[in-house]
């Protein structure tokens, strides 16, 4: 504390100053004079919620989606449904706007147009990461399901289990092991996407940076400190996917 | 027990099916032999609807299959089915593929399709695999595995599409003896082979399929020892 103010005070006069020195002010000042490391830790907690909560609703939209739209293209022929075709449609829709349109455009939609009164940002941001993710994952979904053998939607039909059945118990898990690294690629574009919502207000890991920028006007610690919190994010986040996917590999061992 | 009455599948402009007919009793071991391509497999895969017929009528216990409005599902349950690639599911253990459709289906409870589907292993000889993946047993395995998950829904009728095609040939015959056991116990079996010895051996009725249509149906003997087409003659010789 005491080196910290000294310091500071040399290189508010313009004395010579080593570049340990100069570090060591810059470093004090972003992470920990007024405790602002705290506001980061926020900015983190922000961030972790807000990716489980547009995790949780994407994968949802997404298995939803990609189910009823696989389950359109195998109806079989002279037996449509049409309360199918309704929803295939719309979902059609749903993927098309949401893959053709910017994020950060669909960002300020949501904040500043239809949810506009609302004050809880990160949960605006949250679903609107989810819907968002929910229209890439439903495609990497579908193209999962696609993948497993014909043979296995067959023999679940012909032991006389209905489709929905099949479908969950047979196709899903299969489908979602031979995605999983295309899926964790997906949630770690959704981790990021997060710092997205501080333009909406959400209070999350780059607001709390632009914050202390704004009081310190010191832009390469808090920049640089944040970018290695999401590397470490990311990091944690693969490895738990690791561990995940060699859970969904025991069948796997001979 | 099945009725099939002027049957007729066309995929697009080819015509694999070209009007079938035939009446399959209860209790009766029907083989059905012919080239690739001659449309065995279809005719198999129509009786429980897997493949759509393009026109003509599937009666089974008296219930119109290719009716829009039967209950298929109902009637499959009644059906059991054995495919060349055996087609297990590979994310669940032996004993979880054998119970999952009687328990879904409220056919059982679990315990009960438990105590079963250990009694069906036992009696193939694979009470020990209950715990095991599929990917942890060979294909003759496999496919024992298979027919016994057909059991334990206590079909009336069990259909075998290739069932020893894609298998080992030192372990075709622990299949052909399990399907043998089946035969001599009374089931009701629609049998697609290319194992000519099962076929004599074994079946009530052989039936010659080519280009579609029935070529030639009848006991094994006259099939085998006295074939009256010249196609057939020219298959045989073929093959035996």
């Amino acid at each position: 504390m005491e080196l910290y103010t000294a310091w500071k005070a040399m290189i508010a006069a313009g004395d010579p100053v080593t570049a340990w020195q100069r570090f060591y002010v810059l470093f004090y000042q972003a992470f920990i004079e007024k405790d602002r490391w705290q506001q980061y830790l926020n900015g983190v907690g922000t961030t972790l919620y807000v990716t489980a909560m547009a995790l949780l609703i994407g994968v949802f939209l997404g298995i939803i989606v990609a189910v009823v739209r696989t389950a359109h293209d195998q109806q079989r022929p002279g037996r449509r449904n049409i309360v199918l075709g309704f929803f295939n449609a719309v979902f059609r829709i749903y993927v098309t706007v949401i893959r053709g349109t910017p994020m950060m455009v669909q960002m300020l939609i949501m904040g500043f147009v239809i949810f506009s009164s609302s004050k809880d940002f990160a949960l605006v941001g949250a679903l609107t990461l989810g819907i968002n993710s929910g229209a890439y994952t439903s495609e990497i979904i579908r193209g999962g399901l696609m993948a497993v053998d014909q043979g296995q939607m067959e023999a679940g039909r012909s032991l006389g289990l209905k489709y929905a059945d099949t479908m969950f118990f047979i196709i899903v898990p299969q489908a979602i092991k031979a995605i999983l690294p295309s899926l964790g690629n997906e949630f770690i574009v959704l981790l990021k996407d997060t710092s997205m919502i501080s333009v909406i207000g959400g209070k999350e890991l780059v607001y709390a940076a632009r914050a202390i920028i704004s009081r310190t006007y010191e832009a390469m610690f808090p920049f640089f400190g944040t970018a290695v919190i999401y590397l470490i994010l990311v990091m944690i986040f693969t490895w738990l996917l690791g561990i995940f996917e060699r859970r969904l590999r025991a069948s796997d061992r001979r | 027990m099945i009725d099939v009455s002027k049957l007729c599948k066309k995929f697009g402009e080819t015509t694999v099916l070209n009007g079938i007919s035939t009446h399959i009793d209860k209790g009766e071991c029907v083989c059905i032999i012919g080239p690739s391509g001659s449309g065995k497999s279809t005719f198999l895969r129509c009786l429980n609807m897997l493949e759509t017929p393009t026109s003509g009528d599937i009666i089974f216990d008296g219930v119109p299959m290719t009716d829009p409005k039967t209950d298929i599902n109902r009637m499959r349950q009644k059906m059991g089915m054995v495919f060349q690639h055996f087609n297990l599911f590979p994310n669940m253990t032996i004993l979880k593929n054998m119970t999952l459709a009687p328990v879904r289906t409220r056919l059982k409870t679990k315990s009960e399709a438990e105590e079963q589907a250990m009694s069906l292993l036992n009696r193939v000889g694979l009470a020990d695999k209950a715990g095991a993946y599929p990917n942890q047993l060979s294909g003759g395995q496999k496919q024992r595995v298979a027919i016994v998950r057909a059991l334990c829904m206590e079909p009336d009728v069990m259909l075998f599409d290739e069932p020893t095609s894609a298998l080992d040939p030192e372990m075709v015959g622990e299949v052909l003896d399990v399907m043998k056991n089946l035969a001599m116990a009374g089931m009701t079996m629609v049998v697609v082979t290319h194992e000519m010895g099962f076929a004599r051996e074994v079946a009530n009725r052989v039936m010659f399929l080519d280009e579609g249509v029935i070529m030639e149906e009848g006991d094994p003997h006259n099939i085998f020892y006295e074939p009256r087409s010249e196609r057939l003659r020219s298959f045989l010789s073929k093959v035996l």
